[in-house]
């Protein structure tokens, strides 16, 4: 096939023409123009077979069904709570999705969730950009203690956690802290020291600015070693 | 009148740039930013959002609304202290910024919620809006806003009878002179903003789109050299 | 701000550190451009760490207040715009920024940064205003110190335009004469989170503070004003703590204009 304009992993721009011809097809952040493909946000050229994507290295968040998000409570009302997960509207959560206790109508909901808590929760259905529901029924998912909190692109987030979990779980290992890291780029992470905290926070945003480098996991590898000394 | 504009008051060649400079990312606590710099006018830009839209009868249910908001920092004249607060002439270019770059840009994943560009101009010599909606297409392409084309702009015009790319403050200030602001998406080749005050016959409007042009070209190169200087090194 | 983060932060502060490992009384880098902007008569750009503010200084000419008629004038204005932080919104100066600008003209003011009589042009008729104007960049906290180090430096910075003999200014020729200036008073910002005092914080660290003082301190120590903030009180010993931790600092951000 001719007419592929660039390479796999190559970075593109927006408005760049990654193929010239009807044979290619576009995959997510892709346009077809007549015969042309167009790359619409700045991202890796992701090549497979006939289709052309890109991995976008920077957007904002948008929920989708089964992410596991870190939602901060905004807002308690009388079915449930409110959670800012780091989207453009609040998501729901609801009486009957938080905990299998029962719950009186008008009990205090505080003593579960209060103002300000953390959560580690699922995105449960996607309605419309507006309306979000979660859950804490699945394993893993809790109300997150004591920690430090930060945010990262959430783009970057597959890179911070690796293939099957295997970059967070090096970063858990040499720092020896906890961290738990949504899809919507929040990140808590609570250690043993201030200075293995900062060791774990400095690896994550170097993940977040190399994300797109090859060699990262050696890299990281060798960043950890040394910085452990 | 005696026709004596032979040679730019800065030397330039008629269809010659001032020198550009471009950097992204130099707002950190926004989702996106950029500087652009063309001779002496600077502007940076910030994009905040998608966020949800107050009041909520302004949302659009289908898609996201862009907003752009234009401004001139006191000091950024050579001049007389400009007042701040909005005036008429800003709010008129906020708008024509934001009908600018909504062409290329997509916003049906956010739906209800609106896209803020801010703009300011922290140091001005004419075509202060070009580059204010240059500075935002970076800022928007930073945020990873999807787009089909980044928007570059461009103020041609004349002086006395020669036509000119990229005005600075003593033409754009001639008696008599035409100052024409375009916005184009330089692939697609569609133009998004149009503005002209002056004189000017069909043929010169048409050979001043054919300048515009070009200059545009330019221009978006140095959108894409700041875009690999803060993507292709790894974000420093 | 949340519960968990600000008992981590305290955690953090009972070891005598932060998340980013600084001292409690640790400032982040600092850095200072004269000449930032070429519109303004004088310019300056701060940064500290992410913290970026520009101020710039331009000149009118008035007639002297009635009740000074032998003097000049200053007047200090601070613009919060939404560029800077998502916090900010468009509009006119909302009270933070009144407030920023406020104490900042306060500690010029009375600090004697300047002397008045020297901006006057004739008895009665004609002065100098002196408008500075501050406008945060990026505003990842502590936006008070590297505003009022901005507007000063600006100040410093600052070369009077011509003028013909109509009193009218040519602002495209600058003379070379400068604003003279007395002793320098710089403002120092003093936090506390639940007890523990700070200087410097990041904008999430600022979130969690209960009170603040900004200290205007002259070069010899001296104060030249003081403004409480934040929604909690401070006991007069915690006050005397924090005044002591603002003088000592200061000495290091008077190093940076000196540059």
């Amino acid at each position: 096939m001719t007419g592929l304009l660039v390479n796999d992993r190559d970075i593109v721009f927006p408005g760049q023409v990654l193929a010239e011809s009807i044979e290619f097809l576009p995959g997510e952040d892709v346009i077809r123009e007549k015969e042309q493909l167009i790359s619409t946000k700045i991202g890796i050229a992701s090549i497979n077979g006939r289709f052309v994507k890109l991995v976008p290295l920077t957007g904002p968040y948008i929920p989708k069904r089964d992410d596991i998000v870190i939602g901060k409570v905004v807002g308690i009302g009388l079915n449930g709570w409110r959670l800012d997960i780091g989207w453009a509207f609040e998501a729901n959560l609801n009486l009957k999705d938080a905990t299998s206790d029962f719950i009186e109508k008008g009990a205090d909901l505080t003593k579960y969730f209060d103002y300000g808590d953390y959560l580690m929760t699922g995105i449960s259905n996607v309605i419309s950009t507006r309306i979000i529901d979660l859950t804490m029924k699945a394993p893993g998912l809790k109300k997150l203690g004591e920690g430090q909190i930060i945010k990262v692109g959430s783009t970057k987030v597959p890179r911070i956690i690796g293939k099957q979990g295997s970059m967070i779980t090096m970063i858990k290992d040499y720092t020896g802290c906890r961290i738990s890291v949504g899809q919507n780029g929040v990140v808590w992470i609570n250690g043993d020291s201030p200075e293995k905290e900062h060791l774990a926070i400095r690896s994550i945003r170097k993940i977040e600015a190399e994300s797109h480098i090859n060699g990262l996991t050696d890299r990281m590898k060798e960043f950890l070693e040394q910085e452990k000394k | 009148m005696n026709k004596t504009y032979d040679k730019r008051f800065d030397g330039r060649k008629f269809d010659e740039i001032r020198p550009m400079e471009a950097k992204v990312g130099v707002v950190p606590r926004a989702n996106g930013s950029a500087m652009f710099r063309i001779g002496g006018t600077i502007a940076i830009a910030a994009v905040y959002g998608p966020k949800e839209l107050y009041p909520a009868f302004m949302q659009d249910p289908t898609k996201g609304i862009l907003r752009c908001d234009y401004n001139m920092f006191a000091f950024s004249g050579a001049g007389d202290r400009v007042k701040p607060g909005g005036n008429r002439r800003s709010k008129e270019i906020s708008m024509v910024t934001e009908k600018a770059l909504i062409p290329m840009l997509d916003l049906s994943a956010y739906s209800g919620a609106v896209v803020d560009v801010s703009i300011e101009l922290i140091q001005t010599d004419a075509g202060t809006r070009c580059a204010g909606i240059t500075a935002a297409a970076l800022a928007l392409a930073d945020a990873g806003i999807p787009m089909k084309d980044l928007v570059t702009a461009v103020s041609v015009g004349k002086v006395e009878d020669k036509l000119i790319v990229d005005l600075n403050y003593e033409e754009d200030s001639y008696p008599e002179g035409v100052d024409l602001p375009v916005a184009m998406a330089t692939r697609t080749g569609e133009i998004t903003l149009l503005q002209m005050d002056g004189r000017l016959t069909k043929e010169e409007l048409k050979k001043l789109l054919e300048m515009a042009k070009k200059a545009c070209a330019d221009i978006k190169e140095v959108q894409i050299k700041a875009l690999k200087e803060k993507y292709s090194l790894g974000g420093k | 701000m949340s519960d968990i983060v600000r008992k981590h932060t305290l955690k953090l502060l009972e070891q005598n550190t932060r998340s980013d490992l600084r001292k409690l009384d640790e400032y982040r880098t600092i850095t200072l451009e004269y000449g930032a902007v070429g519109g303004a008569e004088g310019s300056a750009r701060v940064k500290i760490g992410d913290t970026d503010v520009l101020a710039g200084v331009k000149f009118e000419v008035g007639k002297p207040f009635p009740d000074t008629p032998d003097q000049g004038s200053i007047m200090v204005n601070a613009e919060l715009r939404p560029m800077s932080s998502p916090d900010f919104e468009p509009g006119p100066p909302n009270i933070k920024a009144i407030e920023m600008a406020r104490v900042i003209d306060r500690a010029l003011r009375e600090g004697g940064a300047i002397d008045f009589k020297k901006l006057c042009i004739k008895e009665g008729e004609a002065m100098w205003m002196v408008i500075v104007d501050i406008y945060p960049i990026n505003d990842a906290g502590n936006l008070f110190d590297a505003a009022s180090l901005a507007a000063l430096a600006a100040i410093k910075d600052a070369k009077f335009p011509k003028m013909d003999a109509q009193n009218k200014i040519d602002y495209h020729e600058s003379t070379n004469k400068k604003i003279e200036m007395g002793t320098m008073p710089l403002s120092c910002t003093i936090y506390n989170i639940g007890g523990k005092i700070i200087v410097d914080p990041t904008s999430q660290e600022e979130e969690l503070c209960d009170a603040r003082i900004t200290v205007g301190v002259l070069e010899n120590g001296t104060m030249s004003s003081l403004q409480k903030g934040g929604e909690y009180g401070l006991t007069i010993d915690q006050v005397n703590e924090m005044v002591d931790v603002a003088i000592k600092k200061s000495k290091d951000l008077r190093k940076v204009m000196q540059k």
